[in-house]
């Protein structure tokens, strides 16, 4: 463990975080509210903070060893939850607990979109504007951000880039360079977010919802400016809209990548893993809507297909934005709507989730499996795309499932001994394992009236859930501190 | 500048690990092992694709349309040549340069020429290889030695010994002791740490001196650092790849014994066909009866050439034991290298360099028209030419007007056809060829830049 060299490196990722406190001071300057004392204070804390890791350490320069880049996520993220709910804390409205504002903090920054807050309307716009950019910084990754504004990372900028980007197989690097890579992939996240924010923005909304809702919509977050979320516009364009990009943010940025620089649209067709996306979604609608024309939830059918369109479509990508409340839809569409959040997007997107081609892979494997016991002597070789995936990567998937149950069953465990009943148990933790945002039960709307020892244990989840397992999980194995 | 390297092996990754450093290299390497394609991926900062180097699929995978550079370096002459055509067919690719080991092909000079196979230029690593190898066994006493201005002109490293004549005097006694040969001390190396030499500097025993002189006047200078050894005449290599072959060809030609020994049966039999007279041997290199048998006692030269650091090492240390008079090993790891200077072992070559320094000047754009390693890296020696320009920082000037960095000396001038050793009031003029010692190789880039008319990296 090189501990100058962390402290050094988390201090330089601190500086580079305070600067996104910034834009809400403006704001709060702008809107003569008193906010922007608080962003003012939060500033300054975390500046001087990240000097005081930095300045010191400046001169150590080193190769980060693969223990290094572990530690350097994980303690990242920590301090960035813990700073992040500076704001949340010092501010007067909301005035919140220290747990409060960390999980309201972590869940903005692992895209969750879970809240304890609830009179959103009456909040200071600043404080409003800070949530969604959070979403938006976490969504495809601060740690990807300084690796494309710092080159001086190195190398080791592609260590904390992979403990970072989601997916099993994090090889594919689209340019040379790690700093291009992550380069292109904000460019591709800023432009995607400034047109999103344009159209929402032509569709009615006012500019602040415009741009604070295209921030989570392209995370694939789930915080809104309102209580009511997307269903506070109660317009369908807005909802099209919303839906059109969430499942653009849900696509593996790479392919967004490939799309802009051969200016076609083959990459997507020919790329199985969209194609299972868009299969599930299609599905999922189809059987949703079914059912709620069927069980006559709604009056009006084009009113279920436009409610549970977006419904599928927000849950499937572990969004969470919301426009009807749909823990009462009836029959098997709440449970079912969660359970399709544990597959989520695709890897290389902002979603949550297992990902559709570690799934993807999981089935091919069971499919392989019954086949070997109809041809004993074939070689089965599991392809993606139409190349062979190496049995190493399948082994990595295999473990990965195994550990998401194991954290699944045993945080759910955990969060009914906190106090909570069983379908909000385990619908919270499913909901925060998998960065989705609302649950069941107490949950559905907010947070509330969980425990604080249940918050914190989601926001463990939360991040759990963000780093994909593995990282964490990692630097808490004894064998990772044995020298 | 965009790169791709086809072939990741010992030319490809070691290419691979200077370029990638040094900014403005951006590499895509490809290669058949996906293994070795992932661990090299976590080393360097680089993309790798999976696939065969040939196919127009993986090139434009690997971003051939837009690559500025192709350096097909597989194990397969065939499939280098197929790679830069195809890319110089379809993807139109600036420049394309293979590594091409069968004279068969490179002796066909129009193959290579406009409208031929697409290859810009050749590189033969193995070729530079076998020619330092050969010039240190002709050599005796010199650590290292590498030409200059095609051969008129060489640097020499040598060790300093208590019988030679300078030792123990100022440098400046070198004058008095060869009147009328010029010569300019560049660097000494003293138990590891660089000296600056000046007039005043006493040369000590061990010292590692570093000079450079015209070709015909190295055994002079050599001579007065060390007593030279009698002339070599019985050679023997053990490990007949690219190189122990070549080798052992260029030695039998230039009427040395050479014995050769290798351990595959089935190699043994494919160079014996080709070679005249040297004897070959299968057998182990470390097995102490053999060399025996062989009269290693009476060998002048012994050089471990196989492709294993860890028998290289030991069969060379055998053989000075068992009572070869100088023995060498090449050394792939730095790592190695280091730690062996201090022991029997009198010279650990490391192929590494010779072949980076022979691939790098194809990528720096400009005046420059070699670049050697010196001291397992970490000082360089460079040719550059100056050119005249309106912004030349070189031409016209004297010699200690030019801004050289710290550590830095010119160490001899290729004037047409004359060799000249400058002093600090020699003027450069346009076309001179200019032979410089880099003591820091992180000042290499700003030494370029001097020479430099256009940018580092085009």
């Amino acid at each position: 463990m090189q501990t100058r060299l962390i402290l050094k490196v988390l201090g330089f990722l601190l500086i580079i975080f305070s600067v996104s406190l910034l834009p809400p001071l403006l704001i709060g300057w702008f809107d003569a509210d008193g906010t922007h004392l608080v962003f003012l204070q939060s500033w300054i804390a975390v500046l001087v903070l990240g000097a005081l890791m930095w300045l010191p350490n400046r001169k150590k320069s080193d190769d980060l060893r693969i223990r290094d880049g572990f530690l350097i996520v994980v303690l990242f993220w920590l301090v960035l939850a813990l700073s992040g709910a500076l704001p949340f804390m010092l501010a007067e409205n909301p005035h919140m607990s220290v747990i409060d504002a960390v999980f309201e903090s972590m869940s903005g920054l692992t895209t969750t979109g879970a809240t304890v807050l609830t009179g959103l309307d009456a909040l200071p716009r600043s404080i409003l504007y800070y949530r969604q950019q959070l979403q938006w910084l976490g969504g495809m990754g601060i740690i990807v951000l300084a690796v494309a504004i710092a080159p001086v990372l190195g190398v080791g900028g592609m260590q904390l880039f992979r403990a970072e980007t989601p997916g099993p197989m994090k090889n594919n690097k689209l340019t040379p360079r790690i700093t291009e890579t992550a380069k292109a992939l904000w460019y591709i996240y800023f432009g995607l977010t400034v047109l999103c924010a344009m159209l929402y923005f032509a569709a009615g909304m006012n500019l602040f919802d415009a741009i604070g809702h295209s921030f989570s919509t392209l995370a694939i977050g789930g915080f809104s400016t309102h209580d009511k979320s997307i269903g506070f516009f109660n317009n369908p364009l807005i909802d099209t809209i919303a839906m059109l990009f969430m499942v653009i943010a849900g696509i593996n940025f790479s392919l967004h990548y490939l799309a802009i620089r051969r200016r076609s649209l083959r990459q997507y067709v020919s790329d199985s893993e969209v194609k299972a996306f868009l299969l599930i979604l299609a599905t999922l609608s189809v059987i949703t809507v079914t059912l709620l024309i069927l069980e006559g939830t709604f009056e009006d059918t084009g009113v279920a297909i436009r409610l549970g369109l977006f419904q599928v479509i927000s849950i499937a990508t572990t969004t969470g934005f919301t426009t009807n409340n749909f823990s009462y839809w009836p029959g098997l569409l709440p449970v079912l709507l969660i359970i399709s959040s544990f597959v989520g997007g695709c890897a290389g997107s902002t979603a949550g989730g297992m990902k559709v081609i570690r799934v993807e892979l999981l089935l091919r494997q069971g499919r392989r499996e019954i086949d070997r016991l109809l041809h004993p002597n074939a070689v089965l070789p599991i392809k993606l795309n139409k190349r062979p995936v190496p049995d190493s990567v399948i082994n990595a998937v295999w473990g990965f499932f195994a550990l998401y149950v194991i954290s699944f069953v045993s945080l759910g465990l955990l969060m009914m001994m906190s106090g909570s009943d069983i379908v909000t148990a385990f619908s919270a933790t499913a909901a925060c394992l998998n960065n989705l945002g609302p649950g069941l039960g107490d949950v559905a709307n907010n947070y509330q009236s969980i425990s604080d020892a249940g918050k914190w244990i989601l926001s463990f989840t939360m991040l759990l859930g963000r780093l994909e397992l593995f990282s964490l999980l990692v630097v808490l194995t004894p064998a990772f501190w044995k020298r | 500048m965009k790169i791709i390297i086809l072939g990741a092996g010992q030319v490809g990754t070691s290419v691979t690990e200077i370029l990638s450093r040094e900014a403005g290299g951006d590499i895509t390497l490809v290669d058949i092992d996906e293994e070795r394609l992932s661990l090299l991926q976590n080393k360097f900062d680089i993309r790798t694709v999976h696939g065969h180097a040939s196919y127009p699929d993986v090139l434009r995978e690997a971003g051939c349309d837009d690559a500025e550079l192709i350096l097909a370096v597989t194990n397969s002459d065939e499939t280098n040549i197929a790679a830069c055509q195809i890319a110089s067919i379809l993807f139109n690719t600036p420049k394309k340069i293979a590594r091409i080991r069968a004279t068969e092909y490179v002796s066909e000079e129009r193959l290579f020429a406009e409208g031929g196979l697409g290859v810009d230029d050749i590189i033969s690593p193995e070729q530079i290889v076998t020619t330092e190898l050969l010039r240190l066994i002709e050599r005796p006493g010199a650590l290292q030695v590498l030409d200059f201005a095609n051969g008129r002109i060489q640097l020499v490293a040598i060790k300093a010994y208590d019988d030679g004549p300078l030792v123990g005097h100022h440098l400046r006694a070198l004058k008095d002791h060869l009147s009328n040969i010029e010569t300019r001390v560049v660097a000494i190396y003293r138990e590891g740490e660089a000296i600056m030499p000046d007039g005043d500097t006493v040369i000590e025993v061990n010292d590692e001196v570093f000079f450079i002189a015209a070709t015909e006047h190295i055994r002079d200078v050599m001579s007065e650092m060390r007593k030279l050894d009698k002339p070599v005449r019985t050679i023997m290599l053990a490990g007949a790849g690219n190189i122990g072959f070549r080798l052992a060809e260029a030695l039998e030609q230039k009427n040395y014994k050479v014995k050769l020994i290798e351990h595959s049966p089935e190699r043994a039999t494919e160079v014996s066909k080709h070679l005249k007279r040297t004897i070959v041997l299968v057998g182990d290199s470390a097995d102490e009866e053999l060399l025996k048998m062989e009269n290693i006692d009476k060998m002048d030269v012994f050089c471990a050439i196989t492709n294993d650091d860890e028998a290289n090492i030991l069969s060379a240390m055998l053989a000075k034991q068992l009572g070869a008079r100088r023995v060498m090993s090449i050394v792939n790891r730095t790592a190695y290298a280091d730690l062996i200077e201090r022991t029997m072992i009198d010279i650990a070559y490391s192929p590494k360099q010779a072949t980076i320094g022979s691939v790098l000047p194809k990528f720096r754009t400009g005046a420059l028209e070699a670049v050697h390693s010196l001291r397992l890296g970490t000082a360089e020696a460079i040719e550059a030419i100056a050119l005249d320009d309106q912004s030349s920082k070189v031409v016209g000037r004297r010699i200690d007007e030019i801004p050289l960095p710290k550590g830095t000396i010119i160490g001899a001038i290729l004037r047409g056809e004359e060799v000249i050793i400058p002093h600090h009031d020699t003027v450069i003029v346009n076309q001179d060829h200019i032979i410089l010692f880099v003591q820091e190789k992180k000042h290499i880039n700003d030494v370029v830049a001097l020479f430099q008319v256009s940018a580092f990296f085009i």
